[in-house]
């Protein structure tokens, strides 16, 4: 019904045609419907609102998160994260009505809220006698 | 604990060239963890695992830990033995019970990391921080641990 799933990640070197950053992390991210929409949940750790970059171009959803955490200022013993920006792009469902989408950051998970245009909705029609 | 960090499978990636970067870092973290004697080893699949990071001055032991959407009060850190062990729990909210899911990354439930500290710290001065998603807790070295000039009279 939605191919919201549908989401095809693009090489992230595409766009980019600096070298400076070439590499993206992927979030890991989360989608389920709602009554009203969809709701997607993406999780970057070290981003706040003013690192988020979120665009629709041809029904192309792409969220981009600069870190904006410091490094830790002293020689590295042990390492697991990775010091990327994230990037992640999805196909949007035509029902996502793209004009009412709206996006919150919160320690690091970012919540967009994907609603349906109202011409989609299931809508109850009334008997009129 | 597992020391190499579970990813989810992207499984709707179809270009080779995503492919390429994630096995790209995939072979980057391999030769990362270079000191395999730092973490306990809890089980292969434990669920989540959250990156820990840990650095070092000449005063202060640094650990950072990436654990997006708690709450501070969710997150319990404990010192024991030259042991930090970071224990919590994020709590899967009903809000995604309402509809279809159509993609599920995200771990919920508890995670526990431990680190043995490579020096004695004064475990009365520990400060943690939580900010956008990371956790950074600072240990203090403890005076005897510090590195010192020791002064050699020669008569």
């Amino acid at each position: 019904m939605s191919n919201l799933t549908n989401t095809e990640e693009k090489p992230a070197t595409q766009q980019q045609g600096t070298v400076r950053k070439t590499s993206y992390f992927t979030p890991l991210a989360n989608i389920f419907e709602t009554k009203d929409g969809y709701v997607l949940e993406a999780e970057m750790p070290g981003v706040n609102k003013d690192g988020l970059e979120i665009t629709v171009e041809n029904n192309e959803l792409t969220i981009v998160g600069r870190r904006s955490d410091v490094a830790v200022n002293a020689p590295v013993v042990y390492r697991e994260s990775r010091d990327l920006d994230y990037r992640r792009a999805f196909d949007l469902d035509p029902s996502i009505d793209t004009a009412k989408i709206s996006a919150k950051i919160d320690s690091g998970v970012l919540t967009l809220t994907l609603p349906k245009a109202e011409s989609v909705k299931p809508r109850k029609i009334s008997i009129t006698d | 604990m597992s020391i190499i960090r579970y990813q989810t499978p992207e499984l709707s990636t179809w270009s080779p060239f995503d492919r390429l970067t994630s096995l790209r870092d995939e072979m980057n973290r391999l030769f990362d963890l270079s000191l395999p004697g730092l973490t306990r080893d809890d089980g292969l699949f434990s669920g989540w695992s959250p990156a820990l990071d840990m650095h070092q001055d000449k005063d202060n032991v640094f650990v950072k830990v990436e654990l997006p959407g708690m709450k501070k009060e969710e997150i319990e850190i404990s010192l024991h033995d030259g042991m930090l062990s970071i224990v919590g729990e994020r709590k899967h909210e009903e809000k995604s019970g309402e509809g279809e899911s159509f993609r599920s990354e995200r771990y919920f439930g508890r995670f526990h990391r431990s680190v043995t500290l490579p020096t004695a710290v004064d475990s009365m001065k520990v400060n943690a921080t939580y900010k956008d998603g990371i956790l950074t807790v600072t240990l203090p070295k403890a005076e005897e641990a510090k590195p010192k000039q020791i002064q050699v009279n020669v008569s």
